[in-house]
């Protein structure tokens, strides 16, 4: 039996995250809904995965609050994350698929079909059985999407899903979390690329320096920002 | 020249004595290693995994165990089953289970240091997963055990070389009984101080063989396990 959906909404309450005297984030607040994807962008260092991380659960804030639908310290069941550089565990596409359907508690009649379903919606049907760690990077970052999937998130968070993959295998990431949001899924993303943002954004927050400089939707964002490091950004200057 | 073509007939003829004498040391090596990893692995992954006071030099003492002078395991294996000892009464000494135990001895820490190595080496490669999907600390061991398999069967070979390499543990608490306890490296001490070169050499052929068959063995079957898993 899964537990409700209630991972939503995500609340970011000034949260600081340091390492030693540096600052990571600094008091970061977010409302993370359900809703279009949400993409955040900003330069190297800004503290993207950070965020990402600690919207997961996987960092622990120096300072502030993190709530997943209104309760502290739960546990990732409905929600997941696609690293910049997924792991491959050593073992077959398919069997890296079963390994998270089995830690997200689907019940053992549902793996081969489900597995069966995700290697096909990311287009790895016919790489079943091959080993994971041979299969190339868009592959691995299709699987990783796919292993992501198979703890039937309410939530997804992608890290540079696309980072060093070339524009077609881009493509078929960005097909596939197009595909994952119409469903219903909410997508958070980081992203450097300002293109990928605007085919895909509902939502953009700009992060610079670990602070969250603008927020608004994807359409105003890019048509009218608010701030001058926004407009620099969008401009295609660099933000240091 | 002469002892030489006599060791020879004595491998090629599978000469029963040798034969008696290569199956007990193959049984009780294996059976050793078998037990060390069913110790040493799990050991060496809950070192790889947790953290706790003294986990430093809980992994000093693993490594320094890796020397551990087979005479000294053997002394204290014999100590603790001679009859005055607190497990004498278990009647083990001179035993083939008494060379168990002390080669177990000697091979756990082999394999568990090893093992603590490999195993966090792919748990800091796994970390962040295993947090992403909620994996529990049981099903982080088995998982990592699982897939380092390949990379352990180092660490049992190592265990394996150990324990059939050594003669001052089981020469102790064996007593190197002729068909009974007698191994092949106990046998090739006694028969080269008895001068019966033939047969002394001809146990050191087929100990050499066993290691060289056996690691080609793992060897093959990681190669192909890599293969088919990655």
């Amino acid at each position: 039996m899964r537990p409700p959906d209630s991972e939503l909404p995500i609340l970011l309450e000034r949260v600081q995250v340091a390492a030693g005297k540096v600052l990571i984030l600094d008091a970061v607040s977010l409302n993370i809904s359900s809703g279009a994807p949400t993409v955040l962008i900003g330069p190297n260092g800004a503290g993207k995965t950070t965020l990402l991380r600690v919207a997961m659960g996987l960092t622990q804030v120096t300072q502030g609050r993190v709530t997943w639908g209104g309760r502290e310290h739960t546990a990732p069941t409905r929600r997941a994350i696609m690293f910049q550089r997924p792991v491959m565990l050593r073992r077959s596409a398919a069997a890296n698929i079963r390994y998270a359907l089995k830690t997200a508690g689907a019940p053992r009649s549902e793996w081969e079909p489900r597995t069966a379903d995700l290697l096909k919606l990311v287009g790895l049907s016919g790489l079943a059985q091959r080993p994971a760690r041979r299969l190339s990077g868009g592959e691995q970052q299709r699987l990783a999407l796919a292993r992501a999937l198979a703890r039937d998130p309410v939530v997804l968070f992608l890290d540079e899903p696309t980072a060093s993959l070339d524009p077609a295998a881009t493509k078929a990431i960005e097909d596939i979390v197009t595909n994952v949001a119409a469903r219903g899924v909410k997508v958070m993303m980081s992203t450097h690329d300002l293109g990928q943002a605007r085919r895909i954004a509902g939502e953009v927050v700009l992060l610079h320096r670990g602070q969250v400089i603008e927020r608004g939707s994807a359409d105003t964002f890019f048509a009218n920002p608010q701030t001058e490091e926004a407009k620099k950004f969008i401009a295609g200057e660099l933000l240091v | 020249m002469e002892t030489d073509a006599s060791a020879l007939q004595l491998v090629l003829s599978a000469d029963p004595t040798l034969m008696a004498i290569v199956r007990l040391s193959l049984a009780v090596s294996l059976t050793a290693v078998g037990l060390a990893a069913l110790i040493g692995v799990p050991v060496g992954a809950v070192i790889a995994l947790t953290r706790f006071p003294g986990r430093e030099a809980t992994i000093i003492a693993l490594n320094a165990l890796m020397g551990l002078p087979p005479v000294v395991a053997g002394l204290a294996v014999f100590l603790a089953l001679s009859h005055s000892g607190p497990l004498g009464a278990w009647g083990l000494l001179f035993t083939p289970t008494a060379m168990v135990i002390a080669q177990t001895i000697l091979v756990a820490p082999i394999i568990a240091a090893l093992s603590r190595q490999t195993i966090e080496d792919l748990w800091l490669e796994y970390r962040d997963e295993f947090a992403a999907m909620n994996v529990g600390p049981f099903g982080r061991v088995a998982t990592l055990i699982w897939d380092a398999r390949f990379s352990l069967v180092t660490a049992l070979l190592a265990g394996f070389g150990r324990a059939a390499a050594e003669v001052g543990a089981i020469i102790i608490v064996g007593g190197n009984i002729d068909g009974f306890t007698r191994t092949m490296t106990t046998a090739i001490a006694l028969e080269t101080s008895k001068g019966n070169l033939p047969l002394a050499i001809g146990l050191g052929l087929v100990l050499i063989a066993i290691v060289i068959v056996i690691n080609a063995l793992a060897w093959g079957a990681r190669r192909a396990g890599e293969r088919l898993a990655g």
